[in-house]
């Protein structure tokens, strides 16, 4: 059997809720053997679309198919083989580590003795041997959420889901999680987890699809997808009352769209040909007798992605790029 | 696991489905365990609405009580009270139903190869366990405050069995309204909506006779005062019955209100966890 066959294949999906068209069209599809980061803002119809390719939502339109199975018609055989964890830990406070996931590996079908065994091998894995026989309820958040991860690992899933798995947690928890998504896909299993976070997405994915209003409007490595900036970016410091002026003259210059950045209050500018562009550029501000109080050439990262591509402010980008700390932030 | 492509949808075997709901309840019923401030909580309210409704209107109740009670409130009042804490032990079913599924617990077991009905019987037989409980209590409690069944061991354990069977009818009607309303917050108040007019407007707590006409009717008429009878009759016999009624009259009736709610509730509650969920 051909190991190339997409482990999950998405096509056309709608799905509303009411006015709202949370998956407007969404195709895509990857190997196994990967982490594929789904990746947009809050609202852009990560959760809905992890919802349906785990067989917790259907679909309006669409085909959808996990592991080579139709999820719509045969959600069952679908479930045996993957493990989901949600944006909460939904693990129970009042059950000890050790008995979180056994439960969960009743509930995939072991018997008594497989799940006492793999139980034990996924508490080693993610190293909560020590405090398996504890209750939750005394865990750590980094601890709940390494235990929420893992507790699908007992029914040997094919492809894991993650949504937002790192949402909310300390840095060092981050770190953890990171680890152990990353020994997951090493010892075989697909991963696809949402985030909001670029520089997650950078860390860990093979692949990465932006998705923006219930579509996925591009996808890639993340190489691709900084190469689809041309390379470099030009960015630049204008006083407010020349941005306008300055911006025509950027787009006569480069012969590409500038997009201010507000959060940084800088334009920023494709510069395909780096150095060059750079010069005029300058030049052309100079001519429209626009002095800039900055000027910068930055090798792209997926925060000029997200911004050439949506025009909007890309995620988790202000007031920190670091995740724990913008989360924090945001609960607060 | 075999890979199974076939045509057919894959089900969930009988056995495994057995398995799934005995795993949900015992996981259900460990919170009890381990919480133990939970079950004694649900157990100081009921056993102080049996003492304040027993010693504060007991003197004045005392009287116009029918003369099987052997004149004592509290032979009474014990038949109500156990349908009232059944009533009110059921309520729990919405407000886990809406925990587990505000903390994402829902989703991990509809993503699991697991028989989806599980979820919801789990949780019932769990709460009509803790229910036994919490009446196993009040019980102990009433034996030693002077209540005593006036007909036999057989008939009062019969009685016994008639309240549990309600309180587990009534956990599909709030697993119902857990599914509607989601929120636990929301569950928290909302069970108690159709709960206090069915437990006040009925023979729980006094005879329904002095209540005016129109009142009377509805309260005669609806499950809790059929089933409040059905109790009495069996523990206190049939003098504790409305004119006309026989003990075994008021335990049919109130086996088919049992048999009534559960079914037209375990359907709607399954329908509304297959679109409260999705």
């Amino acid at each position: 059997m051909a190991t190339t066959d997409p482990v999950v294949r998405v096509r056309d999906v709608v799905r509303t809720f009411g006015d709202v068209r949370a998956l407007d069209g969404v195709s895509l599809q990857f190997d196994p053997g990967i982490v594929y980061a789904l990746l947009g803002p809050n609202g852009a119809g990560k959760t809905t679309l992890i919802r349906v390719l785990t067989t917790l939502l259907r679909p309006d339109a669409g085909d959808v198919e996990v592991a080579g199975i139709d999820v719509l018609t045969d959600p069952t055989a679908v479930r045996t083989r993957i493990g989901l964890a949600g944006q909460f830990a939904a693990v129970d406070e009042y059950q000890t580590g050790r008995e979180n996931v056994e439960m969960v590996g009743r509930l995939y079908g072991l018997s008594a003795a497989d799940t006492r065994r793999r139980a034990a091998d996924v508490l080693e894995r993610i190293k909560l041997t020590e405090a398996a026989d504890r209750q939750v309820k005394t865990y750590s958040g980094g601890m709940r959420r390494r235990l929420d991860l893992a507790a699908s690992l007992v029914g040997q899933p094919q492809v894991m889901f993650l949504d937002e798995p790192t949402t909310g947690i300390d840095p060092r928890s981050r770190m953890d999680v990171w680890e152990l998504i990353e020994d997951l896909v090493a010892s075989g299993t697909t991963v696809l987890l949402t985030s909001q976070y670029l520089e997650e997405a950078d860390r860990l994915a093979d692949r990465i699809g932006v998705i923006h209003n219930g579509r996925i409007i591009t996808e890639g490595t993340s190489d691709e997808l900084k190469d689809k900036l041309g390379g470099a970016v030009l960015e630049v410091g204008i006083d407010e009352l020349d941005r306008l002026a300055a911006m025509t003259a950027l787009a006569a210059a480069t012969g590409e769209e500038p997009v201010h950045d507000q959060a940084r209050d800088r334009v920023r500018v494709p510069a395909r040909d780096g150095a060059g562009t750079l010069v005029a550029a300058v030049r052309a501000l100079d001519s429209a007798g626009i002095s800039p109080t900055d000027v910068a050439l930055h090798k792209p990262t997926l925060d000029d992605v997200f911004l050439a591509l949506t025009g909007d402010q890309p995620p988790g980008y202000e007031p920190a790029a670091d995740p724990a700390v913008a989360a924090e932030e945001r609960s607060a | 696991m075999s890979a199974v492509t076939t045509a057919l949808p894959s089900r969930v075997s009988l056995s495994k489905t057995v398995t799934d709901t005995v795993v949900i309840t015992r996981r259900n019923l460990l919170r009890n365990v381990r919480l133990p401030q939970l079950l004694l909580f649900a157990t100081v309210q009921p056993v102080m609405f049996l003492l304040l409704f027993n010693y504060v209107f007991g003197g004045a109740i005392g009287q116009t009580i029918p003369p099987v009670a052997g004149g004592e409130y509290i032979n009474w009042l014990m038949p109500g009270l156990l349908i009232q804490i059944s009533a009110f032990g059921a309520g729990q079913t919405a407000i886990g139903l809406t925990e587990d599924m505000s903390k994402g617990v829902i989703d991990r077991f509809r993503s699991l190869p697991m028989a989806r009905s599980a979820v919801l019987t789990g949780r019932t037989f769990a709460d009509v366990l803790r229910n036994a409980a919490v009446v196993s209590l009040m019980l102990a409690v009433g034996f030693a405050i002077g209540f005593r069944y006036q007909t036999s061991f057989p008939l009062f354990v019969a009685g016994v069995l008639l309240a549990l069977s309600f309180a587990y009818a009534l956990s599909w009607v709030m697993a119902t309204i857990g599914l509607l309303v989601h929120s636990p917050e929301a569950a928290q108040s909302a069970v108690f909506l159709p709960i206090f007019p069915l437990v006040f407007a009925s023979s729980v707590f006094l005879p329904t006779q002095t209540m005016p006409d129109w009142l009377r009717v509805f309260a005669d008429h609806q499950p809790i005062t059929v089933i409040t009878n059905a109790l009495r009759g069996l523990m206190l016999g049939e003098g504790a019955l409305l004119p006309g009624q026989t003990v075994g009259g008021q335990v049919l009736a109130s086996l088919a209100w049992i048999v009534g709610i559960t079914a037209v509730f375990a359907v709607l509650a399954v329908r509304t966890y297959r679109r409260a969920v999705s």
